[in-house]
């Protein structure tokens, strides 16, 4: 007797869609434990991480803040797939995001205190997109031209791009009215991202370019000779190069694109809820973008509701290190195993366990 | 200008210098040793800095409750193994994405060492004794270098070796590269492929957890929540640098230690380069030799296991 | 009728107990921390969280405290301090200069909230800021390395260029040229907070090239530990780190922040809260040095009258003339001494330092 692992015939869609639920009911199993060793209720870390924040009253502060938490990642998780897909492996996305941010903010420091109009914001964000898309094409000439992986070219110069923001506003950037420390002076408003609404969330119009730019891709992907393109070379490379598919303007594309994109992703937060450049502006954006991508199976819609779903666990364990007194250790290692349930259930919508009996040998005929 | 070189010159060549570089390469090599033979088999464990940093909570837990740095390393490479046992079971026995898998074993271990280091914070333990040997230690130049190390660098080049001869003069090295070349033929041929790969994961899972063991045991005897800071992820790195060969995963793990130190120990020569910059060569300096290399290889395409990453679910 | 009478005191004494405990528990102040760091760093986040300790176990009964660590200087900060204001939190320290801006905006949603800002300099009617004078902790350990030193090179190894770490190099320099005029130091950055390992490598390269007494601005003891393994002196840094170097420190600058804690605490329990701009130093035992040791007797006795001189305002480590590192001397601002807003922005060098600052 022994457990096999098969795929099924056909996607199930049954598990399809329990499958989110079974990894949540599993999760509580696990927090249940989890909480009553260290003498918690399990009932009120339930609450606490996922009904709560989506259950705040009016103004729905925790549920903007998601939305607000999500919008990088999701943007930034929406380019990487186009790599990914086409099995080209940008690590570098954190790099990209920091190099846009640096590029789109030189023009807010500029015009600082210059009464500008409100195309400095636009131009901003062209500038961010661009920069982020030069930095992404390094590690794509190099794969290219050179033929060096571009898993560490892309991540090494994640490394670079966090010193030369560090010096950059530490440097030639800094406010001249910030008593020396190193950020730069506050965004006008004419250059900032404002909030959509009055009162306390933080909701802004970054979240609808993220919007925009999820349908886009979901368009290019399905509907276009580009989008076709990347999805053969990941699904089946030989066929794609038989086909006279370049797979190297394959690598220049999408690591522009992904490149541009995570630019983009860091002009918005920088413009938007920061406010100005400093060392601190990525929480690791760029990396937790990679789990987003693929939690959301590497498909735009899928990757809108699992950065939403991973903000919400961002989110919520906060609150849980508040309301509970959790260490934030605890909150990281719920957060590990949650996805690991989640990731498992997926997978059960293409694979199946069975339980099989060892084949006995075969009796010969004329025993 | 001349003295500014001969100063660099002297410092670079100095025994001290070369000390301090093989304490920093060793963690890298034994991490990267570990996933070096890991990726060989045709998985990717990016989960690489959650089992260091598990190594090193568990490590120093160990040795810290008794006495010995042996035990340290063992509870480091268990923990490690522990963790990449979880890996395993999710990728190779339920067919999970790899990537998205290793990613949150990071995330997992990150915090888990975290709550298991929180009670040995500020404590400190006597950290690897240093090898002496009568007459050979003490050859100037090079004595301490060959015959003064501690005990886990001779562990790493051991291991090192070994790895090699492993992959490139054993039977069962030669079928683990051939299950990480084609998983559908090694498995046609009747090979347990995931039997190997588990294996190979856990092996991974050890050595990632000695690495990061060695942080607390030899390098600085303390705990600290996220002292590994990333080294992980340049393990990774060195493999893909090392184009999966451990000749070059050595060279690799020293050219990295190497320029990290240069790029602290020049800032105080005053050679008028900013300090970011300084602190930048290390990861300019592997761009551009791996650049180099790959060039001269011409383009037969990149060197990884060609099943590097994908799922094998055997067909009956 | 007896049934009755039981349940009825029985439901009396519940509703009693219920209402005490709400009334009880509503009653505590509830007092929330923001920290950058782990608070098993071992350096600065762990001295608030020392100080957060002290508070509540000053105040047991009237106080109830939170904390939210490793929090990123980023989008996330103006959150996390939401959701304090949120949760109840009606006092809230925000640790760690990065969340100013963060601070300002959440202080400006909550105006009945009370905001005290760590290292910062933007305040409001319902924000505060405060303050360590570290600097002055630096003269003394200046003088100390200035005695103790045979080499004279002074091993100094920082994280990052901000205004508090140069005004550290500065003080620590002149203290130590006000008695060894032959000083050198020799600077490392090593770009990170949490990096015991790079700290150690620092430290090795510096002692390599000739330092025999380390001091630091980072926060781990790695530094402390090589110095003891190779028989030379150290500075402790945040923490008192004789644990580390029972042979190698000679004290350590350590930050206290307990009795401002609890101080300010109490000022919100009588109802005086309001905005100040607090910047205490050894007076006020807000930064508190180590004891002395591993040094002779005659350097022992020099630092505590150091110490004492600065404790009553009779020596300013910052006390004028000073000359900058091209041998200009810089403009007075505070009469006899450079004034408190030079010494928050300081980011220019004292003659003798040899580094270069960045965009200089």
């Amino acid at each position: 007797m022994q457990l096999v692992l098969e795929k099924r015939p056909e996607r199930s869609t049954i598990v399809a869609i329990a499958s989110p639920l079974i990894a949540i009911a599993l999760t509580l199993v696990t927090i249940g434990i989890l909480f009553a060793i260290i003498g918690k209720s399990p009932i009120e870390a339930l609450r606490v991480y996922f009904v709560e924040p989506l259950t705040d009253p009016y103004p729905f502060f925790l549920q903007q803040e998601i939305i607000v938490k999500a919008t990088p990642l999701v943007m930034i998780a929406v380019g990487l797939s186009l790599c990914y897909i086409a099995n080209i492996w940008n690590i570098g996305a954190e790099g990209q995001f920091l190099v846009g941010a640096v590029c789109g903010s030189w023009l807010a420091v500029k015009t600082n205190g210059a009464d500008v109009g409100h195309w400095v914001l636009v131009m901003m964000l062209i500038f961010a997109a661009l920069g982020g898309a030069l930095y992404g094409l390094i590690p794509a000439l190099c794969k290219v031209y050179f033929g060096a992986s571009e898993i560490l070219t892309s991540l090494m110069l994640v490394y670079v791009a966090n010193l030369g923001l560090d010096y950059i506003v530490r440097g030639p950037w800094r406010d001249p009215h910030g008593l020396n420390f190193p950020t730069t002076a506050a965004f006008d408003p004419a250059a900032s991202i404002g909030t959509l609404f009055e009162g306390p969330g933080r909701l802004h119009a970054g979240s609808i370019i993220t919007l925009v730019v999820v349908m886009l891709a979901a368009v290019m992907l399905g509907r276009t000779l580009m989008g076709f393109q990347i999805r053969l070379v990941g699904a089946a490379p030989r066929a794609a190069r038989f086909s006279g598919f370049k797979s190297d303007r394959l690598v220049l594309f999408t690591f522009a694109v992904s490149g541009a994109l995570a630019g983009l992703a860091g002009i918005i937060e920088v413009a938007g809820p920061i406010g100005h450049l400093d060392p601190g502006v990525s929480s690791g954006y760029g990396f937790t973008a990679i789990i987003v991508a693929f939690l959301g199976r590497l498909n735009p819609i899928g990757i809108l509701f699992a950065g939403l779903f991973l903000a919400l666990t961002f989110i919520g364990g906060e609150g849980a290190q508040i309301s509970l007194k959790v260490p934030l250790d605890l909150t990281k290692v719920f957060q590990g195993i949650l996805l690991f349930y989640v990731l498992a259930c997926d997978s059960l919508i293409v694979y199946r366990i069975r339980l099989l009996q060892t084949a006995r040998k075969a009796v010969p005929a004329n025993a | 200008m001349p003295e500014t070189l001969l100063n660099i010159f002297h410092l670079i060549f100095s025994e001290n210098f070369i000390l301090t570089v093989v304490t920093a390469s060793t963690p890298l090599l034994l991490a990267s040793s570990g996933e070096l033979v890991v990726e060989r088999s045709g998985v990717l464990n990016l989960g690489v800095e959650g089992m260091m940093i598990v190594g090193a909570a568990c490590g120093f837990a160990g040795a810290w409750l008794s006495g010995s740095i042996l035990v340290g390393g063992l509870f480091g490479i268990v923990a490690g193994a522990a963790l990449s046992g979880v890996f395993g079971i999710l990728t190779l026995g339920l067919a999970v994405n790899q990537v998205a898998t290793g990613l949150a074993l990071t995330i997992f271990g990150v915090g888990l060492s975290g709550l298991i280091g929180a009670k040995f914070v500020g404590e400190k333990i006597v950290p690897a004794e240093h090898l002496h040997l009568p007459v050979l230690t003490d050859i100037p130049g090079v004595g301490r270098i060959l015959f003064g190390e501690d005990p886990l660098v001779y562990v790493s080049v051991a291991l090192v070796i070994g790895i090699w001869l492993f992959l490139y003069r054993s039977r069962a090295g030669l079928v683990l590269r051939a299950v990480g070349d084609n998983h559908a033929s090694a498995h046609a041929l009747g090979y347990p492929v995931l039997r190997i790969r588990m294996l190979a994961v856990l092996f991974g899972g050890g050595c990632a957890g000695l690495g990061g063991a060695y942080l607390p045991l030899a390098y600085t005897p303390f705990f600290i929540p996220g002292m590994t800071s990333g080294r992980g992820w340049i393990a990774l790195a060195l493999v893909v640098f090392a184009s999966w060969r451990p000749g070059r995963l050595v060279i690799g793990a020293y050219l990295f230690g190497a320029v990290s130190i240069l790029g602290l120990a020049l800032q105080p020569l005053q050679l008028g380069i900013p300090q970011q910059v300084m602190n930048m060569l290390p990861y300019l300096a592997t761009v551009v030799v791996l650049v180099l290399i790959s060039r001269t290889r011409g383009t037969a395409g990149s060197a990884a296991p060609a099943s590097l990453g994908s799922v094998f679910v055997p067909d009956r | 009728m007896k049934k009755l009478n039981v349940f009825a005191v029985i439901a009396v004494l519940a509703l009693a107990v219920m209402t005490f405990g709400v009334v009880h528990a509503a009653d505590k102040l509830k007092i929330g921390f923001i920290y950058v760091g782990p608070i098993g760093d071992l350096g600065y986040t762990y001295q608030h969280e020392v100080g957060r300790r002290a508070l509540q176990k000053a105040l047991n009964d009237k106080v109830e405290t939170t904390y939210l660590e490793n929090v990123p200087e980023g989008a996330d900060a103006e959150r996390a301090i939401e959701q304090l204001a949120r949760a109840g939190n009606k006092l809230i320290f925000t640790t760690s200069f990065g969340f100013m801006d963060a601070t300002v905006k959440v202080a400006a949603k909550y105006p009945n909230v009370f905001f005290e800002h760590a290292t910062g300099f933007k305040r409001s009617k319902n924000l505060a800021t405060y303050a360590a004078r570290f600097y002055e902790g630096r003269y003394i350990q200046g003088q100390i390395a200035g005695k103790m030193t045979k080499s004279n090179i002074i091993g100094y190894i920082v994280s990052f260029p901000i205004p508090e770490v140069i005004s550290g190099i500065n003080a620590t320099m002149l203290g130590a040229q006000s008695v060894n005029p032959k000083v050198k130091f020799k600077i490392i950055w090593v770009n990170s907070w949490f990096d015991p390992g790079k700290e150690a490598d620092a430290a090795k390269a510096l002692i390599d090239q000739g330092a025999d007494v380390l001091t630091q601005h980072t926060d781990s003891p790695a530094a402390m530990q090589i110095a003891e393994q190779r028989g030379i002196h150290a500075f402790g840094q945040s923490s008192d780190m004789i644990k580390f170097g029972p042979k190698a420190q000679l004290t350590a600058d350590t930050d206290y922040w307990g009795d401002y804690y609890i101080d300010r605490a109490k000022l919100v329990l009588d109802g005086k809260w309001k905005s100040d701009d607090t910047w205490d130093g050894l007076d006020k035992g807000m930064v508190v040095m180590a004891s002395y040791t591993n040094m002779p007797d005659d350097v022992k006795q020099m630092a505590m009258k150091t110490e004492a001189a600065i404790k009553s305002g009779a020596l300013h480590p910052f006390k004028c003339p000073i000359m900058d590192q091209s041998g200009k001397t810089v403009e007075c601002k505070g009469g006899s001494r450079l004034d408190n807003g030079q010494i928050l922005s300081m980011n220019w060098y004292v003659k003798g330092v040899d580094d270069k600052m960045p965009g200089q």
